[in-house]
């Protein structure tokens, strides 16, 4: 919304400072977005005259002035502009001015060896016009020496406010300078607004043509001719003000309906009367009736368009905007005035569908004051009668003005209640008083009535915006808010909570950089992760591949990770923590942490390098990674077994599925499938990981925190060597397993030390090498004690495995 | 052979020796049983007491100097050895290794500031609530009060799932404010609680990514008012961006959800293009608050007579900007690895309260 200082102060009666008054807008909510004041930005542009204009003794083009600012000493100013002559009034700028049209300071010059001081300014360069053709031309009588802005009439600071959406009642220069009135800034003026006495009735029939229960969509309509109008151009003090916010000025008819709409926030349409056929019905628009609108296109039109129509057809599209064929022109005598309420959700959507951006309608979706249908009315025909002369009719009056009923019962205690501030009754009364609301009864109740220009009002708490805005919100002082009981209380942070902030960590620990993708990925790769379902894919995407909310983290990282390689980054190891969606309900989205390394990635380093070149990462990068998240979250390892085989989309005999028993699966791990990186035309070795973090088990509970007690042998531990030559496919974790079970209570660990395939073993099997930590606890092991339990783990291992010991 | 010329000879020889094999031959050829020395040695026994008395001291002597000196040329030998193994032992330590992995990683901005916001949020009692990112109109509009017709419920505004089989559709969160009616509904006030997460809208551009993320603030008792609301977050601002004051500007602003609603610029200083808060004289809008609707209050299924509240909300992606100086907001979703490196943190720089946000 804009406004120039002067038109405010046509409503406004104040001595304050445009400083001050910006200050006040913004302080009660009005925010202020931009002042332009060109008399200031312009200050140092005085007209001046051109003493003389010679040609410049080396160069063709250019004339060397002799120009006289105001103080009668010449300055000499070299100029290119062709219109430079002897006797001519022009404006000048001094050395040291900013010129806006060049974005450049003058300085004092010398141009083609002559001297330069200052320089003869056109329209272009003052950022005022388009014009370059030449150096302003003013007329004889301008005052030398004076600002031109000052003598332009440029000398009105343009204010534009951002309007939220709640504030109709300020899409109108009176209402701005009511809330600003009631900070006592100034005096709001109210000018009396007597009707207008008409000279018979209008002849022009209105119908509001709607079902009973549509009648909301137009409740009332006034409508009033003017006879023998004559429209020109508006006057010079109407189209600077339209001009100064924007607006181009057409003629006064039109001129006046847009000058009230800023004025009063109330808009008005016009028609030619002698271009409407017949009487006025305000209905739906049938379907396939279209409308050349006042901007000169074409509009289709359907059954959810409010129109105004006439034997020829539509003639307006209601509250938003008029046709061609029935506008006014200079032509134009008689002149019928529309002012009308309109639905503002109607407006809304008709604005929308079609596309159009009015000021009606920006005012008419928000809500006008339905108490100024009329009084607009009359005000607008008294301004064509003062601009254009002519007779005017008595209105037309159809519907009727909504009448106000919503009282609001009110305590003056609310306002402290709420905003914390001790407000004396009386400037509470003052204030919704200023800003047009009814009071009603004495005492600490009172009742209030809204005025009919803000139908935003609804209730106690609205009551106390208005009065803590006016009051201003930098009275209130901050006090503390009391203290709540947190030692030991609950954790400010659920178990997920705190895991997910552990999983970054312990990633990034690891040397994985974290990435934030996005939640929709393209249908494509959602498909390749087991989405891609017609649930979960956006109605309206933003690009196509940004469409299906992501079933894994994985594609989201592996394109990340492509598009660093393709800049020449191609060992980059990322992850992410995140929601991931396998239903459009809550239950269906999920948090994973999920990591990837590319090319050489590894977790001891990158690339070549003196100390050896990394290898390609593999399968073993990606399960170290998630095995280190696992027991940096703290989840008891212990029950967990890692399975061969994963989803489809990693490689089938180079993953791993992790999992807490069978229908407790956390994650998976291992090289991504050729398949699905030929599928995303990815490049290069890539492995990944991703764990589900809410499927992994709680923590157990335990009313003690003590650990439990610590039991160390003081004997010593020994140690005893297996190969075991088994068949390729018996896994280790299977041989661990089955040695383990041969005396639970003796054997305290056990390892791979070494896995050998080749000369001296059968085909298709492999050595596996494990060694055995037994752990006495009561007496030093004798050697027939050691020798029956070694017995005792190729036995076992034999029957689960069926290994044999290596010769 | 007399003694002195033997004693001369063995010292002679041992000075002489190489290595300390040959130092070892010398000595069983002095020393060892059948040794020139030991065979002195042995012919003391046959000697009368007046001969032994003059001449054991003698080859006693010869023995034990012999014996000290073969002693001190091992040392000698063993030392020099070392300092032969070390000089051909040297490495070049200059050698660069590889960066640390745990210096290496790298922690997204926006997690680092969530966990920012969420420590000081933590010290004033505040814990931390979620909710999907897939939510129900109901929840994401009309339950805060939006009406019928509100633009923000248009395709041009938000992300619509397909509509189920009765019409209904899903939507992507406009905001993490349903958050706060899903806690009304699911906890009694007192409530004190933070909102962070993932937000959607339908707006790409310079300045706008379709995805970022909010911080939601509610707090629910018999008494919250503007002004706990107002000391609430110039708490929040002043340890947030870690200066001893800022100077906060509350706005009278309006959202559906909050009545009375502001919105709250904070006092920056742009000199040099370096932005600077508790200081200079620009403004900077930083975040929108207010007093909980009445009718979102009843919404969560309280009764705004009863119990009142405040609530504030923020863009996580622009506090982690305005901090730490990121001039653009698409980077934060491209994983550019130079980028991450540049302005994500390392991961033993865990924000607290107690050790300071930022290190």
């Amino acid at each position: 919304m804009k406004f120039t200082l002067s038109w405010l102060k046509d409503h406004l009666d104040t001595e304050a400072s445009l400083d001050a008054i910006s200050e006040t807008l913004t302080r009660i909510g009005l925010e202020v977005e931009g002042i332009e004041d060109k008399a200031a930005a312009l200050r140092p542009y005085v007209i001046a005259r051109v003493i003389s204009a010679e040609q410049h003794p080396n160069a063709d083009r250019l004339r060397v002035c002799q120009v006289d600012a105001g103080d009668g000493q010449p300055l000499q100013v070299v100029c290119g502009a062709p219109n430079a002559r002897t006797g001519m009034l022009s404006v000048f700028a001094p050395p040291g001015t900013y010129v806006p049209g060049k974005d450049i300071t003058l300085s004092v010059g010398t141009i083609r060896g002559v001297e330069s001081r200052g320089m003869l300014c056109s329209g272009a360069e003052l950022g005022l016009s388009e014009d370059h053709d030449g150096i302003l031309d003013l007329p004889a009588d301008a005052p030398v020496g004076t600002p031109y802005a000052v003598w332009a009439g440029l000398d009105d600071p343009v204010i534009e406010i951002n309007l939220t959406p709640n504030r109709a009642d300020c899409a109108s220069i009176h209402g701005i300078a009511r809330d600003l009135a009631a900070t006592g800034i100034g005096t709001l003026k109210r000018e009396p607004l007597p009707p207008v006495r008409g000279e018979g009735p209008c002849p022009t029939q209105v119908s509001l043509a709607f079902d009973a229960h549509d009648k909301g969509l137009c409740p009332l309509f006034g409508l009033r001719l003017v006879r023998g109008v004559k429209n020109g151009p508006s006057p010079e003090w109407m189209q600077k003000r339209l001009r100064a916010i924007g607006l181009r000025p057409i003629n006064a008819l039109v001129d006046i309906t847009n000058y009230l709409t800023f004025d009063r926030g109330r808009p008005l349409h016009v028609f030619d009367a002698n271009k409407v056929a017949g009487g006025l019905v305000v209905r739906r628009a049938e379907e396939g009736e279209s409308l050349v609108a006042l901007d000169g296109k074409t509009y289709r039109l359907d059954g959810d368009v409010i129109v105004i129509a006439d034997a020829n057809g539509v003639e307006s599209i209601g509250g938003i905007m008029g046709g061609q064929a029935s506008g006014c022109d200079e032509n134009t005598t008689d002149v019928l005035i529309e002012s009308a309420l309109w639905d503002p959700r109607a407006i809304a959507r008709t604005g929308r569908r079609l596309g159009i951006v009015t000021d009606a309608r920006y005012r008419f979706e928000r809500g006008v004051d339905p108490a100024f249908t009329l009084p607009g009315l009359d005000l607008a025909t008294r301004l064509v009668l003062d601009l254009c002369g002519g007779t005017p009719s008595q209105a037309n009056v159809v519907g009727d003005v909504p009448e106000l009923t919503h009282v609001i019962d009110f305590p003056w205690t609310e306002v402290r209640r709420l905003a914390g501030i001790e407000l004396s009754r009386a400037e509470m009364k003052v204030t919704l008083e200023a800003l047009g609301f009814h009071i009603a009864g004495s005492g600490d109740r009172v009742k209030v009535l809204p005025p009919s220009w803000r139908a935003d009002v609804e209730g106690k708490a609205d009551l106390v915006e208005e009065i803590v805005r006016i009051a201003g919100l930098d009275r209130i002082e901050p006090k503390p808010l009391a203290r709540v009981e947190t030692v030991a209380n609950e954790p400010m942070l659920t178990v997920l909570q705190r895991r997910t902030r552990l999983a970054r960590r312990a990633l990034a620990g690891r040397g994985l950089m974290e990435a934030v993708t996005y939640s929709f990925i393209a249908a494509e790769d959602a498909r390749l992760f087991g989405g891609g379902g017609a649930d979960l894919a956006l109605a309206n995407p933003i690009a196509a591949d940004l469409s299906d909310m992501r079933p894994s983290l994985v594609p989201g990282l592996l394109r990340a990770a492509q598009r660093n390689a393709d800049r020449g980054f191609p060992d980059v190891a990322l992850f992410e923590v995140g929601q991931c969606f396998a239903s459009d309900e809550p239950e269906g989205q999920s948090v994973r942490a999920a990591g990837i390394r590319r090319g050489t990635a590894r977790h001891g380093g990158a690339g070549r390098h003196w100390s050896g070149a990394a290898a390609p990462v593999d399968v073993f990068e990606a399960k170290a990674d998630a095995l280190a998240l696992l027991g940096a979250l703290g989840v008891p390892t212990g029950g967990l077994q890692v399975v061969a085989g994963g989803p489809a989309w990693l490689h089938p005999g180079r993953s791993g599925t992790l999992q807490f028993g069978p229908k407790t699966v956390v994650g998976h791990f291992g090289e991504l499938h050729p398949r699905l990186l030929k599928a995303m035309d990815l490049k290069g070795a890539q492995v990944g990981f991703e764990i589900v973090l809410d499927a992994l088990p709680l923590p157990r509970h335990r009313p003690t925190k003590a650990k439990p007690a610590l039991a160390l042998s003081g004997l010593q531990a020994i140690s005893r060597n297996f190969a075991f030559v088994v068949a390729r496919e018996v896994t280790a974790a299977d041989i661990l397993k089955a040695a383990q079970g041969a005396d639970r209570k003796l054997i305290a660990g056990i390892d791979v030390f070494d896995l050998y395939e080749g000369v001296g073993i059968p085909d298709g099997s492999k050595s596996v090498a494990v060694a055995v930590r037994l752990q006495p606890s009561e007496r030093t092991l004798t050697d027939a004690e050691i020798e029956a339990v070694s017995a005792k783990i190729v036995a076992e291992v034999a029957k689960k495995t069926g290994a044999t010991l290596r010769a | 052979m007399d003694l002195d010329a033997l004693e001369r000879d063995l010292l002679g020889q041992v000075e002489q020796a190489g290595d300390e094999a040959a130092l070892e031959t010398l000595r069983v050829a002095a020393l060892g049983k059948k040794g020139s020395v030991s065979e002195l040695l042995k012919t003391l026994g046959a000697m009368t007491p007046e001969e032994r008395k003059e001449r054991g001291p003698l080859i006693n002597g010869l023995r034990d100097r012999v014996q000290g000196a073969i002693l001190a040329k091992r040392e000698a030998l063993v030392e020099a050895a070392l300092d032969t193994r070390l000089a051909a032992e040297r490495i070049d330590v200059t050698l660069p290794l590889r960066e640390a992995p745990e210096i290496r990683g790298r922690i997204h901005p926006i997690s680092q500031v969530i966990e920012e916001i969420t420590a000081i949020f933590a010290d004033l009692g505040f814990s931390v609530a979620e909710g999907p990112d897939i939510e129900t109109d109901e929840l994401n509009f009309t339950a805060l009060n939006f009406p019928e017709g509100h633009p923000a419920r248009e395709m041009h505004d938000t992300f619509f799932l397909a509509p189920d089989h009765l019409g209904r559709r899903k939507l992507l969160r406009t905001h993490t404010s349903p958050v706060q009616v899903r806690t009304m509904r699911a906890k009694q006030p007192p409530i004190r609680v933070i909102m962070p997460g993932r937000t959607y809208r339908h707006d790409s551009d310079q300045t706008h990514t379709p995805m970022f993320h909010q911080v939601e603030g509610l707090v629910i008792d018999r008494s919250a008012n503007i002004a706990n609301l107002k000391w609430v977050l110039e708490s929040f601002c002043r340890a947030f961006f870690e200066v001893d004051s800022v100077t906060m500007r509350f706005r009278p602003s309006f959202f559906p959800f909050t009545e009375p609603s502001a919105e709250v610029d904070i006092q920056c200083s742009r000199k040099g293009g370096e932005l600077r808060f508790g200081e200079g004289t620009d403004w900077l809008e930083v975040l929108g608050c207010g007093m909980v609707h009445p009718n979102v209050l009843r919404n969560g299924g309280l009764d705004p007579d009863q119990v009142q509240g405040f609530a504030f909300g923020m863009g996580i992606d622009r506090l982690a900007m305005l901090k730490y100086g990121m001039p653009d907001l698409r980077p934060f979703f491209e994983a550019d690895v130079r980028w991450l490196d540049h302005y994500g943190f390392r991961p033993i720089d865990v924000p607290s309260l107690v050790g300071g946000l930022t290190a």
